[in-house]
Formats: structure tokens, C-alpha cells, sequence
């Protein structure tokens, strides 16, 4: 078997700028929405063995987080390829909701079920995610009535107890409150320690990129400018951005 | 790709149930009456039309009040799964942000709900020719048949709206009364071929839901063979219309998120 879990060959994304179109609006003002193209993601390859951890780096809006929903198999790529040889995904942002009117529980279990686990398994680290999300009796209420800590707590609950074989972490390493996010950040260092966990992380801490990764990507403009070893790397970019 | 829609549609069929089930439970736990809303709305809606229309208008047909709740049964599925996909992709912004699935899966879920409630009120329409005492003709083997045509041209009609719905803000008005119209002239409460004696088979032919719905009430409740030749090529439009959907909604569904 090979050891290569992440495959990304010549990733190009593309988002139609499409404007929003209504009928009403369109009858009142003529002219056509011009249909413009924004490429996020140019030509970016590179490859993961088992246990690595990726840091990806570069400025706000060079393509970081598309990268990353690519990777996640959110959004497909125009051109290109990304192929997770099989392994199981999750991706953990902030700002990714749930179903509003379903239970804590019900929301675990579909998400589950969306990132490729049977029924049975989820059943039986149910309870290891609600004791880890300390939601208690929330857990059964429907999830609008959740703060956002609460959400949040839920959200990286699920995606460490799961155990994917790819985990994809988009700055959330400041979830909730300081207890909580000192256990998350323990919690992040322990599963990136465990030897069969690709991990891919988004961050715009310097220090945190070099406690925790053992390779880093530079994007610049949706571009691949840099990769290789954390050291090389972020001495590179730390010496760009100052 | 039809390989791999056949492949998805199998991988991602026990969400699809999971999803509806905890749907059709969430719609009712809140409410007084729970569930019996499932059995009241159908039958209340029957008991308005068959007053309405069968003392007021003097509608004659056989059987009126298990007429109207068979065309209402059949016509709620399709204007429930219709008028939801338009929406289907806001609706599921949380889901679809977080994993990736075929967007067209979402249209799954709420057939399967709507498709129990469908259910329940089959159950009472099967409950009312006992009691009427409807004979029964070996011609009810076809109605099956034509619960499957309408599937496909409720998907197939479904996948296009869900796409258009991503893009422009005010298609659900659009929709919304489109489908009141379509209401209208599909004879839910009323025999189209009675009441427009030139021009009635023609329409019920061109309309798919007038074309299921007399169907179902010929094998269900009149013990006749239903209009064969129109109900296949409604199948044939239907699953090509399914087809293109699918097609389409693969082609665009990565920018779906951006959009939303």
C-alpha cells in the first residue's frame, strides 16, 4: 500500500463571479450581469504521505481556505486533480453551521454519515463527542437555540472524535472558552502526534505553523510560491511579510 | 457520469432516509397535534371541495369524495417536492458547506418525506373504497407503474429548479404561482375530460400531473387500463429531464457555495 493520502495535481479553481440575478430586478434595470471568472487556485500541486502536517500560509485571500474546501471535496476543481486515495475527510472552520431545527444529536449523526461512516460507528462515539463538547443536556435541544461557543464546541467535537484519516483545520484553533481551548489545542496536538493522521492546517500564526507542522505551503495569490520543510519555508515567509 | 450518479445515488442513500426521518420528526414535535396533521390537512382539504364543488357546483363524478382526495394525494407530493427545491440549496447551506454531496440528494430527502406523507393519505383513500364498497379491477397492478412516472417527472422538473433556484432570488414567487395555475387546470376537484368535452383529453395530455392523476383514478376507483402511450412518454420526458439535471448539477454544483 502507498503511503501518499493527499494527492494534489495542477489544482485550478475557478468561481464564476455570477451575480445573484432576480427577475424583478433584472426587468427594472436592463444591462447584462457581465460574467467574469476569479481564479483562486492556479496550477498548485503537492503531496502528502501519512502523518504529515501541512501548514498553509500565505495573505488573506491568496486562496487558502479554497484550497483547503477542494482538498475537503467542497468545491470540485475546474481543472486538475485532488485524490484522497480513499481516505475518510473532515473539515473543521469556523462559522459552519448545522442544521438550524435538528438536535445536537441528529447533527452529529448526518454529519457523520455525510463523511462516510456508517451508522453504527457513530453510535458508538456518540457519547465520547457529547462528553467532549460539553454540551450535556443540549445535546437533545435543537440547535438554533445554541450559543455560538456552544456551536463551535459541537463543531470541533465532532471532527477530533471522528478520527478521519484527513483532518482539515481552518483556523479554529481559538474555539470557546480558555478552557476549552486549551483542551482543543491539546486535544490538536495529541491527534497530530498520533502517527496515521494527515493533518492540513490554515493559520496565520507563525509560532503555531512551526510548533505544529513538519511541512509548509506558501500560496501567494493562488499560487504556489514555496513548499517544502517548515524551517526553510517559514523563514522565507516571516522575512516576506515583516 | 451516470456511472458515477448511480454510485452516489447508492453511497448516499441511507443519509437521504436518515435526513427525511429526522425531518418528518422535527415538523411535528413541536406541534399540539403532532403527526394527526399529517392525517387532518389532507382530510380537511377533501371535506372543502367535496362540499364546495360536489353541492355547490354539483360536480356528478362516481365516488367524488375519494376522487378529489386521490388528485389531492398525488398533486401535494409534486407541489411540495417542486416548490422545496427551489429553495433546497439556501435550505441546506449549513450541510453543504461542511461536506461535500450531490446537491441533487437533497431533492432525495425531501421526496422521501413527501413520499410518506403521501403515504398516509393513500392509507386513508384505500380506507375510503372499503367503505364505499369500490370494486376492485386487476387494472390497480398498473398503479404503481404510474407512481414511478410521476417520480421521475417530479425529480427531473425538480433538479432544473434546484439549479436555477442557487441564482435567481425570486423564482420561488415564480414558482408559487405557477404551480396554483398548474393547480387549476389539472383537475384536482373536477373531471377535465367531463367538463372541456373538445379540448379535455388533449390537455390532460399535455399536463403530466392531469395525465398521472386521471390515471390513478381510472385504475384506482373506474377499473379502467389507464392512457398508456401518454403516461411513457411523460416516463421518457421525465427521466430525460432527470438525466440533463443531473448532468447540469454536477457541471455547476462547486460553484453553488460561493453563491449562496
Amino acid at each position: 500500500m502507498s503511503n501518499i493520502v493527499v494527492e494534489v495535481k495542477d489544482l485550478s479553481i475557478r468561481y464564476r463571479l455570477l451575480k445573484r440575478y432576480s427577475i424583478k430586478r433584472n426587468l427594472l434595470h436592463k444591462g447584462e450581469a457581465p460574467l467574469k471568472e476569479f481564479e483562486a487556485v492556479k496550477g498548485v500541486s503537492f503531496t502528502l504521505e501519512r502523518g504529515d502536517i501541512l501548514g498553509l500560509v500565505g495573505k488573506n485571500g491568496s486562496g487558502k481556505s479554497t484550497l483547503l474546501k477542494a482538498v475537503g471535496g467542497i468545491f470540485a476543481p475546474n481543472e486538475g486533480s485532488v485524490d484522497l486515495h480513499g481516505n475518510t475527510v473532515s473539515l473543521l472552520a469556523v462559522g459552519l453551521g448545522f442544521q438550524r431545527d435538528l438536535s445536537g444529536r441528529e447533527n452529529i449523526l448526518l454529519t457523520g454519515m455525510l463523511m462516510g461512516f456508517t451508522e453504527k460507528e457513530i453510535q458508538s462515539k456518540m457519547e465520547d463527542i457529547i462528553e467532549f463538547s460539553e454540551l450535556g443536556e443540549f445535546i437533545d435541544r435543537p440547535v438554533r437555540t445554541y450559543s455560538s461557543g456552544m456551536h463551535s464546541k459541537l463543531s470541533f467535537a465532532i471532527a477530533v472524535t471522528m478520527e478521519t484519516d484527513v483532518i482539515l483545520v481552518d483556523e479554529v484553533l481559538s474555539v470557546g472558552d480558555a478552557k476549552f481551548k486549551k483542551k482543543s489545542f491539546n486535544r490538536m496536538k495529541e491527534m497530530i502526534g498520533h502517527q496515521d493522521r494527515t493533518v492540513i492546517l490554515v493559520s496565520h500564526s507563525s509560532s503555531q505553523i512551526r510548533e505544529l507542522c513538519n511541512k509548509v505551503l506558501w500560496l501567494d495569490a493562488g499560487e504556489a510560491r514555496m513548499f517544502g520543510d517548515t524551517k526553510t519555508v517559514m523563514d522565507a515567509y516571516d522575512a516576506y511579510m515583516s | 457520469m451516470f456511472k458515477q450518479a448511480i454510485f452516489d445515488i447508492k453511497k448516499y442513500f441511507p443519509y437521504s432516509v436518515k435526513a427525511a426521518r429526522f425531518q418528518l420528526k422535527n415538523e411535528v414535535a413541536s406541534s399540539f397535534l403532532n403527526w394527526v396533521w399529517w392525517v387532518l390537512d389532507p382530510l380537511c382539504f377533501m371535506l372543502i371541495y367535496t362540499i364546495v364543488f360536489g353541492y355547490i357546483f354539483k360536480s356528478k363524478e362516481q365516488y367524488f369524495p375519494i376522487f378529489i382526495f386521490i388528485g389531492i394525494s398525488l398533486w401535494d407530493f409534486f407541489k411540495r417536492t417542486l416548490a422545496s427545491a427551489v429553495r433546497v440549496v439556501k435550505a441546506n447551506k449549513p450541510t453543504i458547506s461542511r461536506v461535500y454531496l450531490p446537491k441533487y440528494i437533497l431533492i432525495f430527502i425531501n421526496m422521501w418525506t413527501n413520499a410518506f406523507k403521501m403515504a398516509i393519505s393513500f392509507a386513508i383513500v384505500f380506507a375510503m373504497m372499503v367503505v364505499w364498497w369500490v370494486p376492485l379491477s386487476w387494472n390497480i397492478l398498473w398503479f404503481p407503474l404510474i407512481l414511478v412516472v410521476m417520480v421521475a417527472v417530479t425529480f427531473g422538473f425538480s433538479c432544473f429548479l434546484l439549479h436555477y433556484g442557487v441564482y435567481v432570488d425570486d423564482l420561488t414567487n415564480v414558482v408559487d404561482i405557477a404551480l396554483r395555475a398548474m393547480f387549476y387546470v389539472t383537475g384536482i376537484f373536477y373531471s377535465i375530460e367531463s367538463r372541456l368535452a373538445h379540448y379535455g383529453p388533449i390537455l390532460v395530455r399535455l399536463n403530466p400531473m392531469a395525465c398521472v392523476i386521471t390515471a390513478a383514478r381510472d385504475v384506482l376507483i373506474y377499473g379502467q387500463a389507464p392512457d398508456l402511450p401518454a403516461l411513457g412518454v411523460w416516463f421518457v420526458i421525465g427521466l430525460l429531464l432527470s438525466m440533463l439535471g443531473i448532468r447540469k448539477i454536477y457541471k455547476e454544483e462547486n460553484s453553488y457555495v460561493k453563491v449562496i
